[in-house]
């Protein structure tokens, strides 16, 4: 099988946007999650999210018409745009531009998104409410479906390889990173664009995640404080907004044009629960699996991986499954193990996270660095594993592991090593 | 130069996101300014609202320049 490694990285997120500047932050503790602006939170529970600063590209920050021009940006829901701002990002950072045809050809896309474009939706649904059936934009459709994510980047840059998308709620950017480096090592594409988008940060979404009591409800006074994986006090997960997106190559590929490298694809494992539509299974039995098959499919032993970043959501129930499936997992290895929630600094990007969550795994490998767990001030249970609370940790880190698990009983964990 | 005419420019500018200059009578929204066939449908859309009339498809098909647009709406004012 030919071997894939990021080339390219880019993110949007709630700390930020560009990846060096995203994860000095997240390294330095700070949080992205604060009180909610943009709508009125009167009538919902939960009134805070990690949302994208409002700023110039030369802050760090997010004024969109930086990234697209005016005219296109009615054609996209915001979780478009997000996508664009770190695909953008990511062709840029890897250098990667194909001057023939056939290597646009060799060069695809596979962006998706756990909801798509949800406020679009909702605002089309008003005016036809309002009898304005006719006043729809022509626009509507294509802004909302998820796959236009993928779309328009290969619009915009002209690649004709593969364009796909993935839509499997939280684990969705997992799935899209690991899927389309599968199209790399089957000779499907050179080079994929690959991640995950979201924008759920909008009346709808938050009042349909307090519906199904996911959200935390008790720390909107302390916004910073009320992401906190695996700490007795936590009461559900923040929502986040952004994209992540990498540019994934085949290593040969990759070589010859000197590109920079982050890290290798070490393995990638899916697994389902065929259990409850969102809770996890009795001893996170997915995530088990998941992170089995992962290690099998890379040849990669548990002893071997030094830090893992969580699926870690800041849920009562959801935490503390995983943390059993990661002890279960790795038995004697687990000691000595690092394992962070980065959700703890940025909330939980639902469709997205796995894709930054990705990117941070390759850049713990770069840097030798577990970034924190913040919040974690007593823990519900002990455990062997080093959670990294507060703190980031310099600590050599050749493997890490990353799982994301999505609504469904849907689970995927990803692995990324140093390219030797 | 009408109204009208004045309007109707803005509204092609704002929404194919051209340079003021480009948009002259003679100028095709699709062949000239860039504008695809739902960026036609958007703008006629746009028209509807801002002159408050109502423009069926068929005359909507045939609405392919900006003086089409501005003599089309005139003629709806004026009627």
């Amino acid at each position: 099988m030919r071997r894939v490694v990021v080339t390219g990285t880019g993110i949007a997120c709630p700390l930020g946007l560009g990846t060096e500047n995203v994860w000095k932050r997240l390294i330095n503790g700070e949080s992205g999650i604060n009180a909610i602006q943009s709508f009125d939170v009167k009538d919902l529970p939960a009134k805070i999210a990690g949302q994208i600063p409002q700023g110039t590209k030369a802050e760090g920050k997010l004024d969109i018409s930086e990234w697209v021009p005016v005219k296109d940006q009615k054609k996209m829901d915001r979780f478009i745009q997000f996508a664009m701002v770190a695909a953008t990002e990511a062709v840029e950072d890897s250098g990667w531009v194909p001057e023939t045809e056939e290597d646009r050809c060799a060069t695809g896309v596979m962006i998706g998104s756990g909801i798509g474009g949800l406020e679009t939706i909702y605002e089309a649904s008003v005016q036809l409410h309002e009898g304005k059936a006719r006043r729809l934009s022509p626009f509507f459709i294509p802004s909302a479906l998820i796959n236009l994510a993928s779309g328009h980047v290969s619009i915009k840059y002209g690649f004709k390889g593969p364009n796909h998308s993935v839509v499997t709620a939280c684990a969705t950017g997992v799935h899209a990173i690991g899927d389309a480096a599968r199209l790399i090592m089957l000779g499907d594409a050179d080079v994929m664009v690959a991640g995950g988008a979201e924008s759920a940060v909008n009346p709808l979404g938050i009042a349909g995640f307090c519906a199904s009591r996911a959200l935390s409800t008790g720390y909107n006074d302390t916004p910073a404080k009320a992401s906190r994986p695996w700490d007795k006090d936590r009461d559900g997960f923040v929502m986040g907004e952004g994209a992540g997106v990498v540019v994934l190559e085949e290593y040969e590929h990759a070589k010859k044009r000197g590109a920079k490298i982050y890290a290798e694809i070490g393995g990638y494992g899916l697994s389902g629960d065929a259990y409850h539509i969102t809770a996890p299974a009795e001893g996170h039995d997915g995530a088990f699996r998941a992170m089995k098959a992962a290690l099998k499919n890379g040849g990669v032993t548990p002893d071997q991986i030094q830090y893992v970043n969580a699926h870690g959501t800041s849920t009562p129930l959801g935490d503390d499954l995983e943390l059993e499936a990661v002890e279960r997992f790795f038995g004697e290895a687990a000691r000595g193990l690092a394992m962070s929630s980065t959700k703890s600094a940025t909330g939980h990007l639902l469709g997205a996270a796995g894709a930054i969550e990705a990117i941070f795994s390759a850049l713990a490998v770069r840097d030798n660095v577990a970034p924190p767990t913040l919040n974690l001030d007593s823990p519900s249970r002990d455990s062997v594993i080093d959670r990294v609370a507060h703190s980031a940790q310099q600590r050599r880190i050749d493997v890490a592991l990353s799982n994301s698990f999505g609504f469904g009983g849907t689970n995927a964990s990803i692995i990324f090593k140093r390219a030797a | 130069m009408s109204d009208i005419a004045e309007r109707v420019k803005k509204i092609v500018v704002d929404h194919l996101g051209v340079e003021e200059s480009k948009v002259t009578a003679e100028a095709s929204f699709i062949d000239d300014l860039g504008a695809d066939s739902l960026d036609t449908v958007e703008l006629v859309m746009a028209f509807e609202e801002a002159f408050s009339v109502e423009i069926p498809e068929d005359a909507a098909e045939k609405i392919s320049t900006v003086k089409d647009a501005i003599e089309y709406i005139e003629k709806q004012k004026a009627a």
